[in-house]
């Protein structure tokens, strides 16, 4: 691991303006960044702790939602009583991934910022556009299997790992921030994550310094809720793909896992055939919220995959709700 | 901006050392250390209680496994400066070959190792998982999230991230379980 300098920040004013020098980062869990700094992947020259601020807490918001403080960790979100009730998708979702260890120490924004799983991207012998700008991307003509099938461009083809993302979209909770002048600002995921065109190296729209202080749940939206992921293991593993739902009779939202840059969700998607059986209405979904879907001849499965998977939880819910 | 930091020089020469206070199975320790150390390599190579495990070093095999504070965490994907006044117990914390934990006991009883390397992690994780089960924590495989119970298949799930090259999955189940069994005779009125 290279050299670092480390300090502990206050106030998160402070944690933001510590990280304005070229090459500071914010560490709040560390468990994937760790991880990228111990094979050079990721290099920071100071590292600014998060770990003493006040960003712990789940607290309801005044219309009925709930915000989640930005150093919750995966476990205490997931565990959270009107989480599990009221949220059952983003519980699902969070315990569907890492381990329990890792669940223990993660934390919620530190999920929504963890890095690509693209194996090219954790091979610094390999080219990667993501990790060193221009130098091409291994993963076009490689071992794609795992990788993504929209969204992506020429010059990268990863997809976001995170499962709790996927559920945060679904329930279009919006991601708060501060930057180094203290203004604050709100984003939707889609907002948050840029899709790669050519600067995959480029995973956000936060600014330098801009710390995220949590993320806001809109108040909670009535239905069944469900993640299905499917995966090569039963457990711990990342999503080939994954499906976060929450189904109320004809009204449904869905957003998709495992298959994009960032988590999948097209709204206008949401509302075809709806009185179809599961299997043409899954169908007619995933061909609505994939159009112009470029898989590659290894991943190409995920459309199928991802059509049974969704076929399975509109069949599964209409059999809780009976 | 009006203000500005000064930039960190990027070089590889060794950062300066930080002085971290933390309490490793009920014994207090100060120790001057590269921010660069992990909690894990503090405690085998700085404080050399080597019962915990280096075994994949990047989260991916759980040998490392230890408690922060009650909690199970990875001790290779964690700095030892991010634990300033927290308390650690490792597999030294446990029990005494005298005066073995009584999952400690389990494990020998059921054959639950073969080579061991993965054992101290094996053991703080069940305990971590234990303690989650006790206080409603669900998992992937928990069927009503408001309603947590003890199975087979719950310490399968909650112990996927501790790999053991053995293969002793069964008689590690079978371990906890028996610990789990006795726990719950203990509390019984």
């Amino acid at each position: 691991m290279r050299a670092f300098t480390y300090e502990r920040a206050r106030t998160p004013q402070a944690a933001s303006h510590a990280t304005l020098p070229a090459g500071a980062k914010f560490i709040a869990g560390g468990t994937n960044l760790l991880d990228l700094m111990k094979l050079d992947i990721e290099r920071p020259t100071h590292l600014v702790d998060l770990g003493d601020l006040n960003l712990r807490a789940i607290t309801g918001t005044r219309d009925g939602g709930l915000h989640v403080g930005a150093l919750v960790t995966n476990t205490e979100l997931a565990s959270h009583p009107r989480v599990k009730t009221e949220y059952g998708v983003l519980s699902r979702a969070i315990l569907a991934g890492a381990s329990g260890q890792i669940r223990n120490k993660a934390t919620t924004g530190g999920n929504l910022l963890q890095r690509a799983r693209c194996p090219y991207f954790y091979d610094t012998n390999l080219p990667c556009n993501k990790r060193e700008p221009g130098s091409g991307c291994a993963a076009l003509t490689g071992l794609s299997r795992p990788l993504a099938v929209i969204g992506t461009s020429d010059a990268c083809i990863a997809q976001h790992p995170s499962d709790m993302a996927v559920a945060l979209r679904v329930l279009d909770a919006t991601v708060n921030t501060v930057r180094p002048d203290g203004r604050e600002r709100a984003l939707t995921l889609d907002g948050l994550y840029r899709l790669p065109g050519d600067t995959p190296h480029l995973e956000t729209t936060l600014e330098p310094g801009e710390l995220i202080t949590g993320v806001t749940l809109p108040p909670p939206v009535a239905g069944t809720h469900v993640y299905r992921k499917v995966r090569d293991r039963a457990s711990y593993a990342f999503a080939l793909v994954s499906v976060a739902a929450i189904l109320n009779g004809k009204a449904a939202r869905f957003a998709f896992g495992g298959v994009a840059p960032r988590p999948w969700r097209v709204e206008e998607a949401e509302g075809v055939s709806v009185d179809t059986a599961p299997g043409r209405r899954a169908s007619a979904v995933i061909d609505r919220a994939f159009e112009g879907a470029r898989p590659t001849a290894q991943n190409a499965f995920k459309l199928p995959l991802l059509r049974g998977t969704l076929t399975a939880v509109l069949e599964s819910a209409h059999g809780g709700q009976a | 901006m009006s203000q500005t930091s000064p930039t960190p020089k990027p070089s590889d020469a060794d950062p300066p050392a930080l002085a971290v206070s933390l309490t490793v199975n009920g014994t207090r320790h100060d120790v001057t250390l590269d921010p660069r150390v992990t909690l894990l390599d503090a405690l085998r190579e700085h404080l050399h209680l080597t019962g915990t495990k280096k075994g994949c070093d990047h989260g991916q095999c759980g040998a490392c496994t230890v408690l922060v504070d009650g909690t199970r965490i990875l001790s290779c994907l964690t700095l030892t400066v991010m634990h300033a006044g927290q308390h650690v117990t490792t597999v030294e914390g446990l029990g005494t070959p005298d005066a073995l934990h009584p999952l400690q006991a389990a494990f020998v009883q059921h054959d639950a190792f073969q080579c061991g390397y993965c054992t101290p992690g094996q053991l703080c994780s069940s305990l971590g998982a234990l303690d989650e089960l006790a206080r409603g924590v669900p998992s992937h495989v928990t069927a009503d999230l408001n309603d947590v119970t003890f199975s087979a298949d719950e310490v399968r799930e909650r112990l996927s991230g501790n790999l053991c090259r053995c293969a002793a999955y069964p008689n590690i189940i079978a371990a906890v379980t028996d610990v789990h069994a006795a726990q719950g005779a203990q509390a019984a009125p």
